[in-house]
């Protein structure tokens, strides 16, 4: 039976080395891919439209607004009378930030305590929410070191910490930085595995199909279980591959610092590419031609990605559409990639959702080992 | 226990529908060791569905096959291991060489290295084909596929051998060297099942079984076949076959007409007919250059049993 096995692995590892164009579908896409995110993800935002409320009406609050205003980075779209309007302009898109100067915002600063600035952001767009909030902080923390200097010249007395923080009302994200671009490497990296693996895997099996190599392997002694494993164990290695070599890329051209263990990552990524293959092998069962693949990877791998919270947090989505990002395996993964990348997080924290990605990478393979099957006949 | 088997295939009762078409239907017969039985019938016969459920690709509704012993439904993996099958296509891995496939299906039977060497060797000779060892597969010409597909199909030394039109599109060179192949399988044993569609192909085979709509018409040897046509087989050379053909269907006596290249085979009840059927041609002006009694071929007994089967159904 091994034997079987590992003929099928050679004779697919010595296609895939004849194969020029896959070869090159293997590497380059994703190295491009990878190197677009990367730097789409740090593009500059100027002009986030944003409503203010000072419901302090000091002159600090209105020095700190006015240096909001004049910052090219923002732009003041509306000036809210209360709470209940910022939250309508943020919902409702017409503005994507939301500034609010709490009561008593300057009194804490005379006295030199830590002053809180409320932020709410529009999370449909994290990529420029997570930007816009990066520069509140920065405008927010030189107008606190100007005025602590301000203070400190005033009473002769230095302060250690800085003086305004900026309180987001709603936190979605690991990246302590607001670093965009750490935040998306890691999430680049599983999204792009899923696409090539799946791609991979399903074409390969299609092909057979297509060719007629397969029901002439069929009449062979394989089984069909050795013949899936024969074919699906080569990508499980490339995938492996392509997850390493893009994380490389992520760490030292984008010098993402990894915090985590390789290992709990490198676990996390076996299990994910269980579900990947399954998917792949489900495709493959369903579609006779590689035209046909192609359309479906477009239909499955689309709303898995969309659903995965890659670029829209889940917790923002319709009730409805939650509950079906919990049978996607990359929201699984992303948050495990996410998870050891940036926090360093081990599997004692990250155990629910490697549980639940084993789960559903053998559910999913045990489902597309019948379905494939039961598609020979 | 499968070393004295007399019967290399025994096929009893089998059966397929697809929904409410019944493709096959109560087949049985059975091929002896170093045999070659046809399989002949129009399209749509069922010749690749009886086929695919021997190599058991395919699952019958009913029936029992058992090869060389083994019953293939109880024990299909077992079974796998003494049979080939090429389909009407064979399936190549067209980014392989020739050398490559034929090491692969070898792996895949677990042949040791110097066993499948030699018999490669020996098979890709046989197909004059050892100059494009390191070819790709993709490369070869159709004939040539056809025949790499046959190496690969043998490289196991299979017990039964089944091939479905493998020589369908191949060039006649490629033809013959296929044939020869098939005869030298016979000393060694191999039962082989072929169906075609070139009726001349047929004759070459030890027995031939007859297929229409599922049912087996008629199985026996070829010239016994050719025996029980009943009446006489005439060909008649004309520059116009078409306006021939009109000409003498319908005529008293003639069975059926079937235009042949540059003439027609009418199926007579008797040879006695000749002179009747000469004057009805000179009368409808149409020219004669030869006009003979010939043994029946294949195709000729294949039409004649089929019009007399329809004629049956409809008295
Ligand atoms: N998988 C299938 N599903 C439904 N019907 C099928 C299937 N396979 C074959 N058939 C039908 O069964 C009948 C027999 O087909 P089969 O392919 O066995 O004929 P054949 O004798 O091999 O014909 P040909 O000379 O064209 O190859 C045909 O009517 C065909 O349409
Ligand atoms: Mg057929």
């Amino acid at each position: 039976m091994f034997q079987r096995i590992i003929q099928l692995l050679l004779k697919e590892f010595l296609q895939l080395r004849r194969d020029r164009s896959a070869r090159f579908r293997l590497l380059i896409p994703p190295i491009v891919q990878m190197l677009l995110f990367g730097y789409a993800a740090t593009f500059e935002v100027f002009n986030v439209a944003t409503v203010m409320l000072d419901q302090d009406h000091t002159q600090e609050s209105r020095a700190l607004v006015d240096s909001f205003v004049h910052s090219s980075r923002f732009e003041l779209v509306a000036v809210a009378d209360d709470r209940r309007q910022v939250q309508a302009a943020v919902e409702s898109s017409k503005a994507q930030l939301g500034i609010v100067v709490p009561p008593g915002f300057a009194e804490l600063l005379r006295k030199g305590q830590s002053a809180p600035l409320q932020v709410l952001v529009d999370g449909t767009n994290s990529n420029t929410a997570l930007i816009a909030l990066g520069y509140a902080g920065q405008i927010s923390g030189a107008f606190g070191q100007t005025y602590a200097q301000d203070l400190a010249q005033r009473t002769g007395r230095a302060l250690g910490r800085p003086l305004v923080s900026v309180k987001l009302e709603e936190r979605y994200w690991y990246n302590p930085n607001l670093n965009s671009r750490w935040f998306f490497v890691p999430g680049v990296i599983g999204t792009l595995t899923l696409i090539t693996i799946v791609n991979l895997t399903a074409f390969a099996i299609v092909r057979e199909r297509e060719v007629g190599t397969l029901e002439q392997i069929l009449v062979t002694p394989i089984r069909p279980v050795e013949f899936i494993i024969g074919k699906t164990l080569p990508f499980f290695f490339i995938g492996l591959l392509e997850v390493s070599i893009v994380t490389a890329v992520g760490m030292w051209w984008f010098r993402v610092p990894f915090e985590g263990n390789l290992l709990v990552l490198l676990f996390g990524t076996c299990l994910f590419l269980i579900s990947v293959l399954a998917i792949g092998l489900l495709i493959s069962t369903l579609c006779k031609t590689q035209q046909q693949a192609f359309a479906s990877n477009f239909f499955i791998l689309n709303p898995m990605f969309i659903l995965s919270g890659f670029s829209f947090p889940i917790a923002t989505m319709p009730q409805a559409l939650q509950w079906i990002t919990y049978v996607d395996p990359l929201r699984y993964f992303l948050i495990i990639i996410r998870a050891t990348y940036l926090k360093g997080v081990g599997i004692d924290i990250l155990w629910p959702q490697m549980a639940t990605l084993a789960a559903l990478g053998f559910g999913l393979f045990g489902v597309a080992i019948l379905r494939f099957s039961k598609s020979l006949d | 226990m499968s070393a004295c088997a007399a019967v290399a295939i025994e096929v009893d009762g089998l059966e397929k529908r697809f929904g409410a078409l019944t493709a096959v239907a109560g087949l049985s017969f059975s091929v002896r060791p170093g045999e070659i039985f046809g399989l002949v019938g129009p399209d749509g016969a069922g010749k690749t569905t009886a086929m695919r459920m021997l190599a058991s690709v395919m699952r019958p509704d009913a029936g029992r096959i058992v090869i060389d012993g083994i019953d293939v439904l109880a024990s299909p993996e077992q079974a796998k291991s003494h049979i080939s099958y090429m389909p009407q296509r064979f399936g190549l891995y067209e980014d392989l060489t020739v050398d490559e496939n034929i090491r692969f299906y070898a792996d895949l039977f677990d042949v040791p290295a110097r066993v499948w060497q030699a018999r490669a060797e020996k098979l890709l000779a046989a197909a004059d084909m050892t100059p494009f060892r390191r070819r790709l597969a993709g490369q070869l010409s159709g004939g040539m596929k056809q025949k790499l597909g046959l190496a690969c199909s043998l490289v196991h030394t299979p017990k039964v051998l089944l091939l479905d039109e493998p020589t369908t599109g191949v060039d006649p060179l490629s033809r013959r060297e296929f044939w020869q192949i098939l005869y030298s399988l016979r000393s060694e044993g191999v039962a082989m099942l072929i169906s075609t569609a070139y009726l001349d192909e047929a004759e070459r085979c030890d027995r031939i079984a007859m297929l229409n709509a599922g049912t087996m018409m008629y199985c026996d040897t070829p010239a016994a076949l050719k025996e029980r046509m009943p009446g006489a087989m005439l060909e008649i050379i004309t520059p116009d076959p078409r306006a021939a053909h009109d000409a003498v269907r319908g005529l008293p006596g003639v069975r059926g007409v079937l235009m042949v290249g540059t003439g027609i085979h009418v199926h007579v009840d008797s040879g006695e007919r000749r002179t009747q059927i000469a004057a009805a041609l000179t009368a409808a002006g149409i020219g004669i250059e030869s006009l003979e009694e010939v043994a029946p071929s294949i195709e000729d007994l294949f039409l004649a049993l089929l019009e007399q089967d329809g004629a049956g159904e409809g008295g």
